[in-house]
């Protein structure tokens, strides 16, 4: 069976066409990341994490975070939770992990900004 | 305490019957429904203080007009208000119109007002290039001015409470008792539980005021709340028009205006839209589009592509056609200022004048207090030159942080504004008293740093932070802490 | 970068903002050999709006890899961390050679720059300096841009609280940690608005749809799929919302239908959309007020500032690059841009040259047809001699269109596009053989493929760019 799907591996969206029956063959692709998309699209679909963890000590009330690599799409709300939980402490470091092996599924979830440590927290909730 | 006078209301009328009262020696309460002053008709109008030639010669809206633009030239220049006499022209685009412009002009001359004249086209084009050329000639009325009605209102609030005025906001009056005989006291009671005695009052309440007069066991007079639309646009378009531009009322309304405002946007508005509740100020697609529509007859190259705000107000008329200034007939100590319409702003300093002469044939007697304070102050960083800043920065660094980049506000302006004698308190407030988050942005960059300065100063936290009447929050909580699970589906 | 040193010495640069142009800016500035070169910014740290756009897509033209938006200003502040570029936080250019945009603030006339001085002065003021002027030989601009607000688009209804802007909602939670609401509507489908469908649904909220009046998404397909689609967000297009409903907080929007031609809203169609929250993602506006209040003219077409192949103003010595220039889409390609300016920036400060670049020779290019505008604006005559990059955008979507470059009439070269969309930049480079042909004047036109005349000038079509399949 053939199946349609929108590549979102770059601005450009390819609109591949992915052969279930033909051993996951990819057409409309423009280059090689659009082939391992359009296959793990259709059978095991995966998406990268970005949000923000809770931090005291730093300016901002919220670090930055994403998953190192892609998750599979179902984990996304579990993931969500487990960092719901976490509370980092500045100063932290570009690539620090906040959550290592993030719902069983091998991937980190690491920081992506360096907060330093400041002695007031002006802006973070009460 | 026992008041010598209760003002209900803190619009205009309000402010200036308490400043008037309290440089004359009254013991004055002002007691005002919302939570900032100047939220009703005051808040949402054209900011025009007209010449004096629209109103019917021999009514008190003629008279009181041509008596409160007088006033205004002190008052402005004493309490620090912008105001700028940017004059107006009534167009003129047919025959029908001419015989209006005429009638217009006739009836300028006999309410007083000065250097009325009708100019022709050539002279119409000299004087507004961007005019229609349609506009075949106009009714040119120099001594019309513009003025900023939320920094009136407030400065005379001040003024008044720099005299000795109260001010108690947040205060909707829900009973009026009067004890005994004409003469004696009134008790007021507000709908938070507060009472307040006095030995009169004046009903300054807008839109509310048959509803207070009710409260006293008196009669309304009808109401009729008509709503007015607007578009503001951007100071990049305020020089779009020079003067205040009018057109004559024609069986289809009364005609917009466009005019530029005296922080340099231009205004567009009003329509006319008679409604049954007199609350009701959202604007509506059909209103707006009358109004550029009429507006663009005016002004053919109106940007409108430059609007930064769209509001509504509603005027406070009813079923008499002129200002209502007058004792109760229940009492000679409880004045009515009500069915104040326009020129309601223009006329508000002799009204206030008239109250007073009211209450003074009530036997409330008052007489200019030698003492008093009469002059009020605004420190705005933008108007300053780089030494007064820098005296102000060495001073308080914080004279040197702005807050609001659209205007050019400082965070020591705000901070002002917050713990000022009329304090503000909301996002709105803060907009209305220093001017941040009036700009082309509306606030999208300054609102969370106000916000932030809000809760500080008020030593509130910061989700308990408000745009306007309590219940508008901005935000809700910290993240996370009262969601629920989301995730693909 | 280092704080500033000495802010009464005469600076080769000074840049307005430290956001991904600024950044970019005086990285090349130093690059080029200026050595005094200061970075002016309003926020507290360097990095501009990449702070609070966590989400990834950055990077992959100027670092080969995605990124996300706080790793992407990493990656700029780790290249300058070498150098001894001085960066002054916390402080706000309000005025350029004695031309405060006060003057505007107080509804005042712009100044008009009528020479080139041997230096710029840049008023600031802040909390480490007080209120001064500032001098340097060269002045870039790159304040960057601002959200439309619901009066750019004349939203009727009441003023309740929960209607901010999708930036302004971003920065909320993204930075501040704070939820801005339960039930939420999305006015606009640019990418900002559609990060935040996204964003908030995974804190929590229920986003209940992304109404769009134009007929196609200004955002990226690929955002819709992962923004939208994959959280069953409708989006409505040929939509908009006609009311909002509320007193205090938001309770609920109408939404209706649109005729696709007029766009104006189609009676009947109305739907009800209870909800506390509204993001607007209606456009973004480059924020030119210091531009204007210089007296630098401006393009109406882009909102910013007219520039040569330099990047530099109409006012010698002052340049502008990045979103305060023309609203670009990818952060990679604020960057490209504003490397360009800030080596010219720091040429022109080196050369010490108090002369106006010579205007006489230079060409303006206009856009045509489908282009709704050309960045930039002007070649001089040195800029005819040497390949140029052209920036646009079309004003519809068009699956194949031809992008053609004519001089007088004459069609001096044609290119073929394929899915040219307005929410997405065109970059376009033109080689020196072919401008050097150019007349008295360039004039670039996108046209649709199918109106297209036969292509007589393929021969033209240059080697340098390759074939879009």
């Amino acid at each position: 069976m053939k199946q349609e799907v929108i590549c979102i591996v770059c601005p450009r969206g390819c609109l591949l066409t992915v052969d279930s029956e033909r051993d996951w063959a990819v057409s409309g692709n423009h280059c090689a990341r659009g082939i391992a998309y359009g296959r793990a699209e259709l059978q095991h679909p995966v998406r990268s994490l970005t949000t923000t963890v809770a931090i005291s000590g730093a300016a901002i009330a919220r670090a930055p975070v994403r998953s190192r690599g892609e998750l599979p799409k179902e984990t996304l709300p579990e993931v969500m939770a487990a960092l719901r939980r976490c509370r980092l402490e500045a100063p932290v470091r570009r690539g620090d992990t906040v959550l290592a092996d993030a719902a069983g599924s091998g991937v980190d979830i690491i920081v992506t900004r360096d907060l330093d440590r400041v002695t007031e927290t002006e802006g973070e909730p009460a | 305490m026992h008041y010598d006078l209760i003002v209900i209301g803190c619009g205009v009328i309000g402010a200036a019957v308490a400043r008037l009262a309290s440089l004359r020696g009254l013991g004055v309460l002002v007691l005002e429904a919302a939570h900032d002053v100047s939220c009703g008709a005051s808040k949402a109008n054209s900011a025009i203080l007209h010449a004096g030639f629209d109103p019917e010669p021999g009514t008190l809206m003629a008279e009181m007009n041509v008596r409160g633009v007088e006033l205004y030239r002190e008052i402005c220049t004493d309490l620090d208000v912008p105001r700028l006499e940017n004059g107006a022209l009534v167009l003129g685009f047919d025959q029908a119109d001419r015989a209006h412009l005429e009638l217009l002009l006739e009836r300028g001359r006999r309410n007083g007002v000065a250097d009325l004249r009708i100019v022709g086209q050539e002279e119409l084009r000299a004087l507004e290039p961007g005019v229609s050329p349609e506009a075949t000639a106009a009714l040119y009325a120099p001594t019309s001015a513009i003025v900023d009605p939320w920094e009136l209102t407030l400065a005379m609030t001040e003024n008044a409470i720099a005299n000795g005025a109260r001010l108690e906001l947040g205060a909707r009056v829900t009973a009026i008792r009067l004890s005994g005989e004409p003469g004696g006291t009134f008790t007021v009671e507000t709908e938070d539980g507060r009472s307040f005695t006095g030995r009169s009052i004046v009903n300054a309440a807008g839109v509310e005021a048959g509803r207070v007069h009710r409260l006293l066991g008196g009669s309304d007079w009808g109401s009729r709340p008509t709503r007015g639309e607007y578009y503001l646009l951007d100071k990049s378009a305020g020089s779009a028009a020079r003067h205040t531009l009018f057109q004559c009322p024609t069986a289809a309304g009364k005609g917009v205006l466009v005019s530029p405002t005296v922080h340099g946007n231009l205004i567009v508005g009003p329509n006319a839209e008679l409604l049954d509740d007199s609350h009701a100020v959202e604007t509506t697609a059909a209103g707006l589009a009358e109004v550029a529509a009429a507006a663009r007859r005016s002004l053919p190259a109106l940007p409108l592509h430059e609007n930064i705000r769209n509001f509504a107000g509603i005027r406070a008329a009813c079923d008499v056609d002129d200002f209502i200034i007058a004792a109760s007939p229940l009492d000679p100590a409880f004045i009515n200022l009500a069915g104040i319409k326009s020129p309601g702003l223009s006329a508000a300093p002799a009204i206030a004048e008239r109250a007073l002469e009211l209450l003074r044939a009530a036997g409330i007697r008052s007489a200019d207090r030698p003492d008093a304070v009469r002059t009020r102050k605004r420190v705005r960083f933008r108007d300053l030159d780089l030494e007064e800043r820098n005296r102000l920065i060495a001073a308080d660094p914080a004279w040197g942080r702005i807050i609001c980049r659209c205007e050019t506000i400082t965070e020591a302006e705000i901070v002002a504004a917050i713990h000022g004698p009329v304090p503000a308190t909301s996002l709105d407030a803060v907009k209305r008293h220093a001017g941040a988050g009036m700009g082309r942005c509306q606030g999208g960059f300054c609102g969370p740093r106000v916000q932030a300065l809000l809760a500080r100063e008020l030593g509130r936290r910061y989700n308990d932070i408000c745009q306007h009447e309590p219940g508008s929050h901005i935000v809700l909580g910290p993240l996370g802490a009262e969601t629920t699970e989301g995730g693909p589906s | 970068m280092i704080p500033c040193q000495n802010p009464d010495r005469l600076y080769d640069v000074i840049i307005v903002g430290a956001g991904p142009a600024g950044l970019a800016a005086a990285l090349a500035a130093w690059e080029e050999g200026a050595r005094d070169i200061l970075i002016c910014e309003r926020a507290a740290e360097a990095g501009g709006i990449l702070g609070q756009c966590i989400h990834n897509g950055f990077g992959l033209e100027i670092f080969r890899e995605e990124l996300t938006g706080p790793e992407y200003a990493g990656r700029y502040l780790d290249l300058l961390a070498d150098t001894r570029v001085e960066l002054l936080t916390d402080t706000m250019v309000i005025g350029i050679d004695g031309h405060e945009t006060t003057e505007l603030a107080r509804g005042g006339r712009p100044g008009t720059m009528l020479h080139a001085p041997d230096c710029h002065r840049v008023r600031v003021t802040g909390s480490s300096l007080d209120c001064r002027d500032l001098r340097a030989r060269a002045v870039i601009l790159a304040m960057g841009c601002r959200e439309r607000s619901r009066g750019g688009i004349a939203l009727p209804g009441s003023r309740p609280s929960g209607i901010l802007t999708a930036g302004a909602a971003q920065r909320y939670v993204n930075i501040e940690g704070w939820s801005v609401g339960r039930r939420v509507v999305i006015l606009g489908s640019g990418d900002i608005g559609l990060i935040m469908a996204r964003r908030l649904t995974l804190e929590g909220a229920q986003v209940l749809a992304c109404v769009e009046l134009l007929p196609w998404s200004g955002g990226l397909i690929r955002n819709i799929v992962q923004c939208l689609n994959d959280y069953d967000i409708p989006l409505l297009l040929g939509h908009t919302i006609t009311a909002v409903h509320g007193r205090r907080r938001l309770e609920a929007v109408t939404v209706s239908a649109v005729d696709p031609r007029s766009r104006r809203p189609l009676p009947g169609t109305e739907q009800h959309y209870d909800c506390d929250t509204l993001l607007l993602s209606v456009g973004l506006i480059p924020e030119n007020e210091l531009t204007r209040a210089a007296g630098i003219p401006l393009d109406e077409r882009t909102r910013g500032a007219i520039v040569d192949e330099n990047m530099e103003t109409a006012t010698p010595g002052i340049f502008a690059c990045g979103n305060v220039l023309h609203v670009h889409d990818l952060v990679d390609y604020v960057s490209a841009e504003s490397g360009r300016t800030g080596r010219a920036a720091a040429r022109y400060a080196l050369s010490r040259k108090a002369t106006p670049t010579p205007r006489s020779g230079s060409l303006m290019v206009l856009p045509a047809g489908e282009l709704s505008y050309v960045v930039p604006q002007r070649l001089t005559r040195s800029g005819l001699a040497r390949s140029q990059t052209l920036y646009g955008r079309v004003r519809r979507p068009m699956p194949e269109a031809y992008l053609v470059l004519e001089s007088d009439g004459v069609v001096l070269a044609r290119w073929k596009r394929e899915r040219l969309a307005p929410g997405e930049m065109i970059r376009l480079n033109v080689p020196a053989a072919i401008l050097q042909q150019a007349g008295g004047s360039l004039e670039l036109r996108a046209e649709p493929a199918e109106s297209a005349t036969p292509d007589r000038h393929d021969v033209n079509r240059p080697a340098a760019m390759p074939p879009e399949n």
